[in-house]
């Protein structure tokens, strides 16, 4: 094509006249709270819509730290990993799901040395299913992808392990297998797969459980320290808890607009 | 005519050469299908018989996406008009519940290894 001054200004009119009907910034790089597809923005894949699956506009977690013991979260931590085959590989190639770290590690720019009661408790911490999740931004394949309810999914079929989800995640909720899993799982559940060598995995906000009509493993054997729902809806018991206490969120100043809260 | 010796010479390597499959499989069995151990209590699958035998490959491949991707875990059969659920382990693997004696028969003899086990957990007959 020969672009000559005449043709780039006809089309340079056009593009202004669509962003002006539609702003580029939303265009571009919605997210959060703004309108939920855009350029920059992950493409969203639909949601179960069964008869018998759990379903939400925006599912997200709070984890009530002064509910939450050591007892409950070991609890917890065992039951994602053996529902979901995570294996137990002792080195640093570990892989996890739901892990604990030092309060003051997960809210690292919200701790100072005087929060002496917070800054050495172990604190629960997963993938926080972020609203406008950098992972799936950059994943090539598309193999990290989110759903309509804001779930953040992996195709494990479509991993290639390049590893830029990784790179990506501010809060290192992924794990690569350097090898193959299966000799690290003690007993391996049959209506889970495991993974192969040179895959990503992370916590699914248990995809496959809400889909049956079951709430996370992990919310279940909580004893209440936490808690899952619907953020879009105001009378979830999610939304009830964020409106009655104070809670933080992990790195929020980066907006990925995590969906994982913390009671204080 | 120049060189009729080589040019025929190359003319029968050549006709050798093509015809080597033939001759070379004179007096060996014919393919026979292997015997597949099939589900003790169901009397049917999820399509007919026929179908699952051309297509299982493209209906597995497509429930993996229906799953995964687009979040769609019933399946109509055509077949019988029934429901069921989409899922390799809690679908397929619960009436062929032993893989080495079902889809590794005709697996193995074509030469053909999926990598669905890699990360799928097979049954190993214990019918779970
Ligand atoms: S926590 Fe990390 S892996 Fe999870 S959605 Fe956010 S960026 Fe992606
Ligand atoms: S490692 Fe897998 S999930 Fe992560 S960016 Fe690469 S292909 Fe996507
Ligand atoms: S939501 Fe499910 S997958 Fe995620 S940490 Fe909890 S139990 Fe594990």
């Amino acid at each position: 094509m020969n672009t000559n001054r005449r043709s780039l200004l006809k089309f340079a009119g056009l593009a202004v006249l669509g962003w002006s009907v539609k702003p580029a910034l939303t265009v571009f790089a919605a997210g959060g709270a703004g309108p939920r597809e855009a350029i920059l923005f992950a493409s969203r894949h639909g949601a179960p819509t069964g008869e018998k699956a759990l379903k939400a506009g925006r599912w997200a977690m709070v984890i009530d730290t002064s509910k939450m013991t050591p007892e409950i979260q070991k609890k917890c931590i065992e039951v994602c990993h053996k529902t979901h085959n995570v294996p137990s590989i002792p080195t640093k190639q570990e892989i996890k799901w739901l892990w604990t770290a030092q309060f003051s590690d997960v809210f690292a720019e919200q701790s100072h040395p005087y929060l002496e009661k917070l800054t050495k408790r172990p604190t629960l911490t997963l993938c926080n299913h972020c609203d406008n999740p950098p992972c799936v931004r950059v994943c090539p394949t598309k193999a990290t992808f989110q759903r309509e309810d804001g779930i953040v999914m992996m195709d494990f079929h479509r991993c290639i392990g390049c590893r830029y989800c990784m790179a990506a995640c501010p809060y290192g909720s992924r794990s690569f297998n350097f090898q193959d899993p299966r000799p690290f799982i003690e007993n391996i559940d049959m209506e889970f797969p495991t993974r192969t060598k040179g895959v990503v995995e992370k916590c699914e906000f248990c995809a496959e459980r809400l889909a049956e009509g079951h709430l996370p493993a992990c919310v279940e054997v909580s004893e209440g320290a936490m808690a899952f729902g619907d953020l879009d809806d105001p009378g979830s018991d999610v939304r009830k808890l964020l409106g009655a206490r104070y809670s933080i969120r992990r790195k929020p100043e980066l907006g990925t607009e995590p969906c994982v809260y913390y009671l204080i | 005519m120049y060189d009729k010796g080589k040019v025929l010479a190359g003319l029968a390597v050549f006709v050798v050469f093509m015809t080597f499959p033939f001759w070379f499989n004179i007096g060996a069995t014919p393919f026979k299908a292997p015997e597949l151990a099939k589900p003790k209590d169901a009397k049917n699958c999820v399509e007919s018989v026929e179908w699952m035998k051309t297509e299982h490959m493209q209906l597995l491949n497509d429930w993996r996406d229906m799953v995964v991707r687009e979040g769609t875990h019933e399946y109509h059969s055509r077949f019988n008009g029934k429901e069921y659920l989409v899922s390799l382990s809690k679908t397929c693997m619960k009436c062929h519940d032993d893989k080495e004696k079902f889809c590794d028969k005709c697996h193995d003899s074509l030469a053909v290894s999926p990598y669905c086990w890699d990360c799928h957990v097979a049954p190993k007959g214990e019918n779970q």
